[in-house]
């Protein structure tokens, strides 16, 4: 089994595809998405987690690059800046998956990459602006 | 008093580098263990530490004179407007101030990315600041317009003057209403979403003195990285504000205004804030050092986050309708905690200001004490405090052209 947090890029051309469902079907994927978006250049953006046997993983992999799409791991997608974080925590109750929390009794923020779902509220809730997303997912805002 | 020291014995030992200091945190132990006398018999110093927004603060400027001179009217630095009322090439720059071209809220919430705060960073931090001004011309200022650079170490002054900093204690921010708010105190989700509070508590300076007995006109601090002063009391200072048995206000009181070289401060303790839908301002990090001159002091400085206490308060009809009363009173220790309860309601709780920069503030100053390199003041003089008398007044508002006629 694995379980894989991505993030799909769709070039203007195939955004309208039914990829997910090919995904579902050929492939046997359990597939959650956290979060869809289309630009005004009708380029596509999903995030979601995959999970199923690590074939059928890998074959859907080389089918979605087949296709044109880019693969992204999810889990790069925000940055937080610790060189610009002053540690208030505001950004902690507006982050609905605890990906940043803060740490007792450090009193210092955390951010654990792997719980990111990309929502994005973090980037105008920090005061400092220590959080920060690839310029690419600027398009999306 | 069993313990008598004075200011002069406590240098003495700075400059021999026998003086004891601890932090505001490291003397709750202590106290706890000894008790107040013994403890002040022990430590001579005790340093405090907050890193907090502060939108009452700015810095005065002197640029030089340009050749033709000319007399500042409407200035901009980095697009940001400074106050140019006071003579030629004098300014000030508020931390709050915005550009000309900001869209504010008119794109609500507005992401105020770059403001005075800012601005006041990247001069700190040694950056060439864009100034654009104009004026009207005069015999002895003929120049008109002026578009030029400069960087901090080019000009004659800056100045760091802060006219309300270091607040002692304040409001615990929520929101009762059905929709997100964006606020001051950060953004406030519906239905008692989250509470922000921003306060260092234990080691907030104001909250280590809060009869002011030892922090007074003149005090020497730690301000923005760099040494500052105490150079007024803030304002709206409101040091008679209910207090509770130990002399700790249950909610905003004594305000300090604060002032110092920028030349010799730091970019990363004046940093620039953008608060989405409220504003840009300045997050100022302060430390004052507290000095043992008796036991009582000392009760004052053992203060545990668990005995202050601050209002719960609705941003968004209580604070902006200026309704009074509050929705209780909550302990640092159950905000720092991570939640409170508010009517039965778990609410879970953020903080604005830094508590891990107050802890570095606090140990910063008590290294520089602790190396001989930094003195204590004795205050020129006293600020008001609880005895004083002061209420806060709100605006006055009537007929401007009809004297006393309600509006």
């Amino acid at each position: 089994m694995i379980k894989q947090k991505i993030v799909l890029r769709f070039p203007p051309h195939i955004v309208e595809q039914p990829t997910i469902y090919h995904l579902i079907k050929d492939f046997d994927l359990m597939v959650n998405i956290l979060r869809a978006d289309i630009n005004p250049k009708k380029e596509g953006r999903l995030m979601m987690e995959l999970s199923g046997s690590e074939a059928n993983y890998q074959r859907a992999v080389e089918w979605l690059n087949e296709q044109g799409l880019q693969i992204l791991n999810l889990e790069q997608q925000i940055i937080w800046r610790s060189d610009l974080c002053t540690h208030c925590g505001a950004c902690t109750v507006i982050c609905p998956t605890e990906a940043l929390m803060f740490e007792r009794p450090e009193m210092k923020v955390h951010f654990a990459e792997e719980k990111c779902i990309v929502c994005e509220l973090c980037l105008r809730a920090c005061p400092a602006r220590a959080m920060e997303t690839l310029v690419e997912n600027a398009n999306f805002q | 008093m069993k313990v008598n020291r004075s200011i002069e014995e406590i240098n003495s030992k700075i400059k021999s580098g026998k003086a004891v200091v601890l932090t505001a945190e490291e003397i709750i132990g202590v106290v706890e263990e000894k008790g107040t006398v013994k403890a002040a018999e022990e430590v001579d110093v005790v340093t405090t530490g907050t890193f907090g927004p502060m939108c009452s603060s700015g810095v005065f400027l002197n640029l030089g004179h340009p050749q033709p001179r000319m007399k500042l009217g409407e200035v901009y630095l980095n697009d940001v407007a400074a106050y140019a009322g006071i003579a030629a090439v004098d300014l000030y720059l508020g931390a709050t101030a915005l550009p000309l071209t900001d869209p504010t809220n008119l794109k609500y919430p507005g992401d105020f990315i770059y403001g005075g705060g800012h601005v006041i960073e990247d001069l700190v931090a040694g950056k060439d600041i864009r100034l654009e001004a104009t004026s009207y011309g005069t015999d002895c200022y003929p120049l008109k317009k002026i578009e030029t650079s400069f960087r901090l170490d080019e000009i004659n002054e800056a100045i760091l003057y802060n006219p309300r900093n270091a607040y002692q204690n304040y409001n615990v921010a929520v929101n009762l209403g059905e929709k997100t708010i964006y606020t001051y105190m950060g953004i406030l989700k519906p239905n008692l979403g989250n509470a922000n509070y921003s306060s260092a508590g234990q080691l907030s300076p104001l909250f280590n003195d809060p009869l002011l007995k030892t922090i007074g006109m003149g005090t020497r601090i730690f301000l923005g990285g760099g040494i500052g002063y105490v150079a007024w009391h803030g304002t709206q200072h409101n040091p008679s504000a209910r207090r509770d048995q130990n002399g700790l206000p249950e909610g905003p009181a004594a305000t300090l205004a604060l002032t110092g070289d920028l030349k010799q401060m730091q970019p990363r303790w004046l940093r620039g804030l953008s608060y989405l839908g409220y504003g840009a301002t300045m997050q100022v990090g302060v430390g004052i050092p507290i000095p043992i001159l008796n036991e009582e002091i000392m009760g004052y400085c053992a203060v545990r986050d668990e005995d202050i206490k601050a209002p719960v308060v609705d941003y968004e009809k209580g604070y902006p309708q200026r309704e009074s009363g509050n929705l209780g009173l909550v302990t640092y220790a159950e905000l720092k905690s991570g939640s409170i309860t508010v009517d039965g309601k778990k609410v879970p709780t953020a903080s604005l200001s830094s508590y891990a920069g107050a802890r570095e503030i606090a140990a910063t100053l008590k290294e520089w004490i602790g190396t001989g390199e930094f003195t204590l003041t004795e205050p020129a003089i006293n600020l008001p405090s609880a005895d004083a008398g002061i209420s806060l007044k709100p605006m006055p508002r009537r007929d401007p052209d009809n004297g006393e006629g309600k509006l």
